[in-house]
């Protein structure tokens, strides 16, 4: 973290007012908020979804995306009002004196072009240099960075580089000219945990070298307290507090602030059993004729939940494939309640396909944006059970209450419902069914954490009411400690174990459990520099 | 098409012996199975056969003036593809200027304006805009000619005057579809995450658009220009027709009034492959434009 001599005020802005236009009608996004950024300084701007901070990172530069406006309030940076120049004047900050880092990096660059052009356009642009000597430096930086091949990555197109490389040549991009601020906008989120902490390391050293000014936008607190000299907390458009990291971490004044990280403190006692609901042997699976999938075996105990962790490609969702019959394996066997499945979806019986249900990532599309709830949970009603009329109307209303929602969801189409609502209305969909195992792949993955920590409780609620099992898909190691009873943790296609959840997460592991388990940032504003230094002895 | 060529040729008073003898003479008595890859076996060859028509009815005589598919069709073909080359070098820039300024100054009233005015081309058929610019450009304000007749004798300067009506209702006519879809690939483009990301490193509104969204719109709009090349060189049947313009969409209606089948099987083989020719060509470009499928992972 920088040094504390920064008195130096860069950038100022007071009664931020940002409305936007959606729906037919313009509404408040941020409702006044004030801002002050010292020279060198890192502040963490944190909140759910629609709580405005990506907006505000955006006002910072004195822009708003198409379909926003200011109204009210005044961006000072080095004294000059931002929401006062042309775009003409403001593209010559643009760039060079502030730059922004995106939140997708594959999104972001232009398929077109080639890396390095991309890296050094602003500073070109702007002749800050001869075009020779920004190369050079550039890659100097993905040096800095700790690019494989940085001599030569720039040749690349971005869609020859993975995605954590992308990310990390976006800030050598956003570091070319020599900015005074950078504007980071969540870098990591969507990146696997272990590529995270290479990300989050080379780009907390690269601003520590410049000593660059930095707003560090992101949902997650624990990744912001690696970064931030000081957070700030958004909510619904307004500022809830703002105080030092370290004092923010230890001694949360408001309620909200609380919440936030409170998925965290979700605990499950363990348990298991030898009756096994399902087992699959020695699975083979592949898509065309690349592989996914070798010889994996998991077994799932009647009445609990195994959660399957692993990063992107590690096929825990190909695995929920197989089971359900969507992609047959190529060998191997599932059995399922002491009976052999059918690896073809067509050749399993009706009663075969109602006991196992799925849940998806997005329930937004997971369901049909045209039918009422009553349609979406009723047809598996209708379709399983053969239940009609009054009865199949009273069937929905019960099910509506299981999940914690009323009869007055029933005419409401799904963009009448917010995220965890939808979610909760997919549970309810996968319960009409009366399912023995339900298959849950990364559920609350695009939830907001408070939201998150409701949907978990809702399905370790109906698990011990009546007792379902649960195969849990994730990426996310908090998830997985609040609600399974068994892990397994899969990589490149393979398990690399199983085991009672007490057993994985402590030691000794296996060399990936141990790279993926301390990857996971924890709420301590020196653990990524303990992690650093643990991992380079 | 009821008919053949020797009943077409001999009238309705012919007897039936003169038709079934002009028949086995042309050969139009043999199955057709035969004659198909007969036909397709001398094309291959680049023979294309004689034309019916022009042919004397008795059979030895020395005045027979039946001409090679090939040569009818060759001097047509060229005068053919100096219309369709002409208009679309005035089509293809103009759309493409219209069609990004449009983009850039989207929702304008210039926009508007552009985008309306090529819905009305678009929808107006080319024989109804032909005769609009003769009644403009030749009966009322006479500048231009109606008939752009032309022979080979004609001087280049010469036919750029003769064929101005017909190269300005072929431009009117594709000009819209290409415009339209430029603007909307352009748009398109505008709306993803590496353009904002162009924009906030202090892009120019010109460099986001030349730079950064078209080098990647270039796939739709040479697939647009292809479709617009095949139809100008397929289309301007109707126009060649309207002007009176010696093309091989005229030579091809004239054939089959005859059921001179010859030379309306290689007319049709042309129109064939040029769809089949320019397609490729959009795709080549489509490939060539996108590192992705050039430079694999």
């Amino acid at each position: 973290m920088t040094s504390n001599n920064k008195k130096e005020l860069l950038l100022e802005m007071k009664n931020i007012h940002i409305d936007g236009f959606s729906d037919e009608r313009w509404h408040k996004i941020l409702k006044g908020v004030d801002l002050n950024l010292y020279r060198g300084e890192i502040l963490g701007l944190i909140g759910e979804s629609g709580a405005g901070k990506s907006t505000m990172g955006k006002a910072a530069m004195g822009y708003t995306q198409p379909g926003c406006k200011i109204i009210k309030g005044e961006i000072l940076f080095n004294g000059t009002d931002l929401a006062k120049l042309t775009e003409f004047e403001k593209r010559k900050i643009w760039g060079t004196k502030i730059s922004y880092v995106a939140q997708s990096a594959a999104a972001s660059f232009n398929p077109a072009h080639r890396l390095m052009d991309q890296t050094i356009s602003a500073a070109n642009r702007a002749k800050i240099n001869p075009t020779e000597v920004l190369r050079k430096d550039a890659v100097q930086l993905y040096e800095s960075l700790q690019l494989p091949d940085a001599e030569n990555i720039g040749e690349r197109y971005p869609h020859q580089v993975s995605g954590g490389q992308l990310q990390r040549i976006m800030t050598a991009m956003a570091m070319s000219p020599r900015p005074e601020l950078i504007i980071f906008d969540e870098p990591t989120t969507a990146l696997d945990v272990t590529t995270q902490v290479e990300v989050l390391s080379a780009m907390r050293s690269i601003v520590d070298k410049f000593n660059t000014a930095a707003i560090y936008i992101t949902h997650d607190l624990a990744v912001v307290a690696q970064m931030a000299d000081r957070i700030k907390v958004l909510r619904y458009g307004e500022e809830v507090e703002e105080s030092e990291t370290r004092e923010m971490l230890s001694n949360p004044k408001e309620e909200y602030t609380k919440s936030l990280w409170s998925v965290r403190s979700l605990i499950k006692p363990e348990e298991t059993n030898e009756d096994y609901m399902l087992s699959i042997k020695n699975i083979d699976a592949a898509y065309g004729s690349s592989k996914v999938l070798h010889n994996v075996s998991v077994n799932i105990p009647r009445g609990k939940t195994v959660a399957i962790v692993g990063e992107s490609g590690s096929g825990k969702s190909t695995t929920a494939r197989v089971i359900t019959g969507l992609l047959p394996q190529t060998k191997g066997e599932i059995i399922f309640d002491g009976k052999k499945l059918s690896p073809k979806l067509e050749q399993r019986s009706k009663e075969e396909l109602r006991r196992i249900q799925i849940i998806f990532q997005m329930p937004d599309t997971a369901m049909n944006p045209k039918q009422t709830v009553d349609e979406i949970i009723g047809r598996p009603i209708e379709f399983y059970h053969g239940v009609k009329g009054k009865e199949r109307e009273a069937k929905v209303i019960e099910l509506l209450k299981m999940i914690e929602l009323d009869e007055s969801f029933l005419d409401r189409l799904p963009s009448e419902l917010s995220g965890g609502q939808k979610q909760r209305i997919c549970i309810a969909r996968a319960l009409a069914a009366n399912p023995d195992l339900i298959i849950c792949d990364e559920v609350t993955s695009a939830l907001d954490q408070i939201v998150q920590e409701g949907i978990l409780k809702l399905l370790q609620k109906l698990q011990k009411d009546l007792g379902v099992t649960y195969i849990f898909i994730t990426h996310d190691i908090a998830t997985v400690k609040a609600i399974s009873d068994e892990i397994v943790v899969m990589y490149q296609g393979e398990v690399v174990e199983q085991g009672l959840k007490s057993k994985i997460l402590n030691p000794p592991h296996p060399d990936y459990t141990e790279l993926l388990l301390s990857s996971v940032p924890e709420m301590d504003p020196d653990w990524l520099t303990n992690l650093l230094n643990k991992r380079s002895s | 098409m009821p008919g053949d060529f020797a009943t077409e040729i001999l009238g309705q008073s012919a007897t039936k012996s003169s038709v079934e003898a002009l028949r086995s003479e042309l050969g139009l008595d043999k199955h057709p199975i035969p004659r198909y890859f007969e036909w397709l076996s001398n094309v291959f060859q680049g023979d294309f056969g004689s034309s019916f028509s022009g042919r004397s009815k008795v059979q030895g005589d020395q005045g027979d003036r039946s001409r090679l598919v090939v040569e009818l069709i060759i001097p047509r073909l060229k005068n053919t593809l100096f219309l369709t080359g002409v208009s679309a070098l005035v089509a293809i820039p103009l759309a493409l200027l219209l069609g990004i300024s449009a983009a850039l100054y989207r929702n304008s009233v210039y926009d508007r304006s552009a985008t309306g005015f090529s819905l009305v081309t678009v929808s107006s058929p080319e024989f109804f805009t032909g005769y609009i610019f003769i009644l403009l450009l030749a009966t009322l304000f006479p500048v231009f000619p109606t008939i752009a007749n032309v022979n080979e004798d004609t001087s280049l300067i010469d036919r750029f005057y003769l064929t101005a009506l017909p190269v300005f209702t072929l431009t009117l006519v594709t000009m819209g579809h290409m415009m339209r879809m430029t603007r909307s690939a352009i748009i398109n483009i505008l709306s993803s995450e590496y353009i904002e990301m162009a924009k906030l490193s202090g892009a120019t509104r010109y460099e986001v658009i030349v730079k950064h969204a078209l080098p990647n719109a270039w796939a739709p709009i040479a697939q647009v220009i292809t479709i617009n090349l095949a139809y100008m060189l397929i289309g301007s049947v109707v126009v060649e027709f309207v002007f009176n313009y010696q093309g091989i969409g005229r030579l091809m209606v004239g054939s089959v009034y005859n059921r001179d089948i010859p030379v309306v099987q290689a007319c049709a083989l042309i129109f064939a492959s040029t769809y089949v020719i320019l397609n490729l060509l959009a795709d080549l470009i489509g490939i060539i434009s996108n590192p992705r499928l050039l430079y694999p992972k």
